[in-house]
């Protein structure tokens, strides 16, 4: 978690000095988007080269993909009635 | 939406190349994730760095941040107690330790190896890992029906990292600092949380 921090505090300094480039700016949803590709990419390997997930995936993931599903629409639910009562203020920057 | 099958498309193709390939021809290090994520993270802060309007709103949000993980956890535990009710072999407190991963699979269902066997160990941790592609793979489904903060609920824990750039683009940077927020505090819950309802 130490890691994390040190990572945003590190990129958030370069990109308060750099803030002014541009031309650099332009590019970083874009090798953004390539690095989310990776992770992704390695996410799956190691899923795959586990054994135990491999073979136990079609048995228990269908449980375990009722109860994903159940947490993932309860916290939009609520959080979508948090972000009406405060947080629909906040604009995001169209380009 | 054609980003989102791009990245699924790399993750089948991730899966299928980890099952097929033998690790004696190619090693592909756990450490290399870790690397990748860190990359990442450091964009991230670079996108944050370049628009100071980030640090405002989190001046301006104050005692309101708090309520994000707060919803997550309350949304969560409503959800997986519903669904409670399908499953024979699994009680609502196990369902409801499952969920209270908030997506934190490796330590959440080490956990619940520990504490309750194997089986529950595997369900909790295939569903945490599914909670966090599903993050990666609808969030843009997710901000059209459900708002800006919803990726950020459905990434529960990996708010602050794995999901913290697919949330970003999303839902915007402005979100990027209450998306940190929330992950945080969810990510330091998680053990407490678990062994509450075991």
């Amino acid at each position: 978690m130490n890691t994390v921090l040190i990572c945003l505090i590190l990129g958030s300094l370069l990109g308060y000095i750099i803030r002014e480039k541009k031309n650099f700016l332009k590019h970083l949803d874009k090798i953004t988007f390539f690095s989310v590709l990776a992770l992704l990419f390695l996410l799956g390997f190691s899923v795959g080269k586990d054994p135990v997930i491999i073979r136990n995936l079609h048995n228990l993931g269908l449980q375990a993909l009722i109860l994903s599903v159940a947490a993932i629409l309860g916290s939009a639910i609520v959080s979508f009635i948090v972000y009406k009562l405060f947080f629909k203020d906040i604009k995001a920057d169209e380009k | 939406m054609k980003s989102s099958i791009i990245i699924v498309i790399f993750f089948a193709l991730g899966i299928f190349l980890g099952y097929f390939i033998d690790e004696s021809i190619i090693f592909v290090s756990d450490d290399l994730s870790t690397y990748a994520l860190h990359f990442l993270l450091f964009l991230i802060g670079i996108s944050i760095g370049c628009d100071l309007k980030v640090f405002r709103i989190i001046k301006k949000l104050h005692v309101k941040i708090l309520f994000v993980p707060l919803a997550v956890i309350v949304g969560t535990l409503l959800g997986v107690a519903a669904v409670s009710v399908l499953f024979e072999d699994i009680t609502l407190n196990e369902c409801l330790a499952i969920g209270s991963g908030f997506g934190y699979y490796s330590l959440s269902s080490i956990y619940i190896t520990k504490i309750s066997g194997e089986v529950l160990g595997v369900i909790a941790l295939l569903s945490n890992i599914i909670r966090e592609i599903i993050t990666l793979v609808a969030s843009p489904v997710l901000v059209k029906y459900f708002g800006k903060l919803a990726p950020i609920a459905s990434g529960g824990a990996t708010s602050m990292d794995t999901t913290l750039p697919i949330i970003t683009r999303y839902s915007g940077k402005e979100f990027a600092v209450i998306s940190v927020f929330s992950g945080t505090v969810l990510t330091i819950i998680v053990p407490f949380m678990v062994t509450m309802f075991l």
